[in-house]
């Protein structure tokens, strides 16, 4: 318990250092990136550290990767330039944009021009897989995975919103938010949801890795293809960093060719992406209602 | 049961209460969805038996996080907090800091990340300030009703501020330390779940376990935790305080700038009602005011009420069957030993952390939203009156067993009681909505979903809604401690939290 009493000085010192934390002042040469936490969060530092080691010995300046815990801050992060280069998906990338005057979408995976979703089943529903779409899920229970997720939330909705002339919450008896992927494949394993929508590479990349019970879930259906991830930096890192920074982190991300690395996303090669790539995710987007 | 005890306004109130939380019941969805729940129950059980240290480095950083968050908050709140307690009477400040205190310190995180972005003072404000707010009506009161003689026996040539810290304060000290340390224990609790939403303290890792299904790691983490509360009075010691404090921001200091910019932005663009900053229509303003009312508020506040009453009830009950386990009137040493840990261990589980757990298990109903609120704070409560009991004489001859709780002991603890369940009523309240976030519909996941879709405008008249509803049932709450007199004993301010030992 306490016995001295705290004195003015004590506080004048807590008040000093408060303020002398909050103003410290870094280099401001790193260049900080994130990436949207779209799967398995125990992993996202070993994920993308090595993605700052690899951009700080092309680009020959530190850079820095700082984990976030929702899409959302991301964009934030992004709009705060508290974060200059994201790895964001196809919807969080056009919000970001929307945000931040004269961002540029720079490089993509090979995958992502044309992304999918998988609907996938718990076999407690019995149902199974087919080329149209799978009318059968009226009536189940169903998990997107982040709200803020292109192939987790925007694209499935919308394309079962299409299907069904209905609303997400009209045609299923409860919808619900995993959060991410992993978490997506996890719940409708355990039948906590019967039926979910997840991300493509996702899927294929647990399923490689032996985490997933094909005796429980599979997929039943899978969407039409749409762009999806990419790499979006600010438009005033040249100021920054000198001009032809941008083209310079481009190259750097494009000449990635490490297989370890490009598993950590998961894709086999970046190519070159721009702004209009990503049209058909804002139209869609407006239409869901997730962008004025 | 006597017929006076039976008639009693608290004996008609109570079962209104009842009524209506059997009421709720009716709209509340309490299914179990998942289909194995007992198997994850299982496997997460089975993790306490092999708590995984292995990534000490990050644990270690997790909790000197959350630490250092949780003195700063805490001791930023307290000072600002005296300061407003000192002018408490004007009626501007008790209605901000009303205002204040309503809005939860997860929703004051999700406000500052906005503005501040990972910049640790997102941390220290979201405690910091709806702590302030507390402490000031906490500190008022103990202002208020502390002993006046030895400033009445001074003369009346003295100045304010000598007669402040001559006459009050060495009277007063030990009201302000109780309380003041007890915040600090919640503070860790606030600290801890701000995790939960990005900040680098140890609901960052305990989610992140979770959501991976990495049990051994949560358990970890949890008795880490639970012994960190459990030890507070040994490790916070007067000559410490002063390093903790200086060595506090070293640890949440990160590289991250505020650039005013932002801060403005977010004032005078963010949280404008998109229809009023894009200059629309009267018309449309409406349009836009009442579809959020409609689709998101009203269901909201439905809900959240819902919860709240139902998780009251619950809370009331097991309050009332956990509180022998620990009175020296039922229970011998051993006995209550094992009562003590049990209750220590629930109270010190935030309840958004016991119903984050609940919810893995069984899925995103009502259901694990009740059990964690009514678990955490019928433990608070059965700690409360528990003590109080074990203060009570009984005669020589005073009933035992069954006979002795029904006609002894229940009866002349319930004043008591009640006046503690109505003091948590407001935060079961505060807590169901925030529960939202995990996705229960309550207010809480219309405010997430909004934060999460950029939509900062309607996550703020969310908010505000959310406050609102708070400021409203704190009255209602004061108006029925006053009609049916009830009151605690003062002997740390009463306050609208339960006070530590002694």
């Amino acid at each position: 318990m306490f016995k001295t009493k705290i004195t003015p000085i004590h506080l004048f010192l807590f008040l000093v250092l408060l303020f002398s934390a909050s103003a410290q002042a870094v280099s401001d040469k790193t260049l900080v990136f994130s990436a949207i936490p779209d799967q398995d969060e125990t992993r996202l530092k070993e994920r993308f550290g090595d993605i700052a080691t690899y951009l700080s010995n092309k680009l020959g300046i530190p850079v820095k990767y700082v984990p976030v815990k929702s899409y959302a801050a991301v964009v934030t992060a992004f709009r705060n330039n508290q974060v200059q280069l994201a790895w964001f998906g196809g919807l969080s990338g056009v919000q970001a944009r929307l945000r931040v005057k004269d961002s540029q979408a720079i490089a993509q995976g090979v995958e992502d021009t044309t992304f999918r979703t998988y609907i996938i089943a718990n076999h407690s529903t019995g149902l199974k897989a087919s080329d149209d779409f799978p009318t059968g899920i009226a009536g189940k229970t169903f998990t997107f995975g982040s709200k803020g997720s292109t192939s987790g939330r925007l694209m499935p909705q919308y394309y079962i919103e299409q299907a069904m002339h209905k609303k997400v919450n009209d045609i299923f008896k409860r919808v619900g938010f995993s959060g991410n992927h992993s978490k997506t494949i996890s719940l409708v394993q355990s039948g906590a949801y019967e039926v979910g929508a997840v991300n493509f590479k996702v899927w294929e990349k647990e399923l490689k890795a032996g985490k997933i019970d094909t005796s429980k879930v599979s997929v039943i259906w899978k969407t039409p293809t749409y762009p999806d991830y990419q790499w979006t930096i600010r438009g005033d890192v040249d100021k920054v960093w000198g001009k032809g920074f941008s083209d310079k982190v481009k190259a750097a991300l494009l000449d990635l060719k490490d297989p370890d690395l490009l598993e950590r996303f998961p894709r086999s090669a970046f190519i070159s992406a721009k702004n209009s790539d990503y049209q058909p995710i804002l139209d869609t987007a407006k239409k869901i209602g997730l962008i004025d | 049961m006597n017929t006076v005890y039976r008639h009693s306004r608290a004996w008609n109130v109570s079962w209104l209460f009842v009524l209506i939380g059997v009421f709720s019941l009716v709209f509340a969805d309490l299914e179990v969805i998942s289909l194995e729940p007992w198997q994850e129950l299982k496997r997460l059980f089975l993790g306490l038996f092999s708590p995984d240290w292995t990534n000490a480095s990050e644990i270690a950083q997790a909790f000197l996080q959350t630490l250092s968050f949780a003195i700063l908050g805490v001791a930023g709140g307290s000072l600002a907090g005296f300061l407003l307690a000192l002018v408490f009477h004007w009626r501007l400040v008790r209605v901000s800091c009303a205002f204040i205190r309503a809005i939860h310190e997860l929703f004051w995180a999700l406000i500052f990340l906005q503005i501040f972005g990972l910049h640790p003072l997102t941390g220290l404000l979201a405690i910091g300030l709806p702590y302030a707010a507390t402490f000031a009506k906490i500190y008022a009161e103990i202002l208020e009703e502390g002993d006046k003689s030895a400033l009445q026996a001074i003369g009346h040539n003295v100045s304010t501020i000598s007669s402040f810290f001559y006459a009050r304060l060495p009277d007063l000290w030990a009201h302000f330390k109780t309380y003041t340390l007890y915040r600090l224990e919640c503070g860790l609790r606030s600290s801890a779940i701000l995790g939960f939403v990005g900040l680098p303290t140890l609901g960052y890792s305990l989610s992140s376990a979770f959501m991976e299904g990495h049990y051994s790691v949560v358990w970890a983490l949890l008795l880490l935790f639970y012994l960190l509360i459990a030890s507070i009075r040994y490790w916070v010691r007067p000559a410490l305080l002063p390093v903790y404090i200086i060595a506090a921001p070293f640890i949440i200091a990160n590289d991250s700038q505020i650039s005013f910019e932002n801060v403005a932005r977010f004032f005078t663009e963010d949280i404008i009602p998109a229809p009023i900053r894009n200059g629309e229509t009267l018309a449309e303003t409406w349009h836009w005011f009442s579809d959020l009312f409609m689709t998101q508020a009203l269901p909201g506040i439905a809900n959240t009420l819902v919860l709240t009453q139902i998780a009251l009830v619950v809370t009331g009950a097991l309050a009332l069957i956990m509180f022998p386990l620990i009175s020296r009137h039922f229970f011998q040493r051993t006995g209550r030993g094992i009562g003590h840990l049990l209750l220590v261990v629930m109270r010190s589980t935030p309840e958004y952390i016991l119903a984050y757990i609940f919810l893995q298990l069984w899925g995103p109903s009502m259901l694990p939203a009740i059990a964690a609120l009514a678990l955490h704070n019928g433990a608070i409560i059965g700690h409360l009156i528990g003590r109080y009991s074990t203060e009570m004489t009984l005669r020589l001859d005073a009933a035992v067993g069954l006979n002795r709780y029904f006609y002894e002991m229940v009866p002349r603890l319930y004043g008591q009681f009640l006046a503690f369940l109505f003091y948590r009523w407001e935060i079961i309240l505060r807590e169901s909505a925030i529960l939202g976030i995990l996705g229960i519909a309550t207010l809480g996941f219309y405010i997430d979903s909004s934060i999460q879709e950029l939509y900062f405008d309607k996550a703020m008249i969310l908010i505000v809604i959310t406050a609102l509803l708070n400021v409203g049932v704190d009255a209602l709450s004061r108006y029925l401690r006053a009609r049916l007199r009830l009151r605690t004993s003062v002997d740390c301010g009463a306050g609208n939290d339960y006070c530590t030992a002694k």
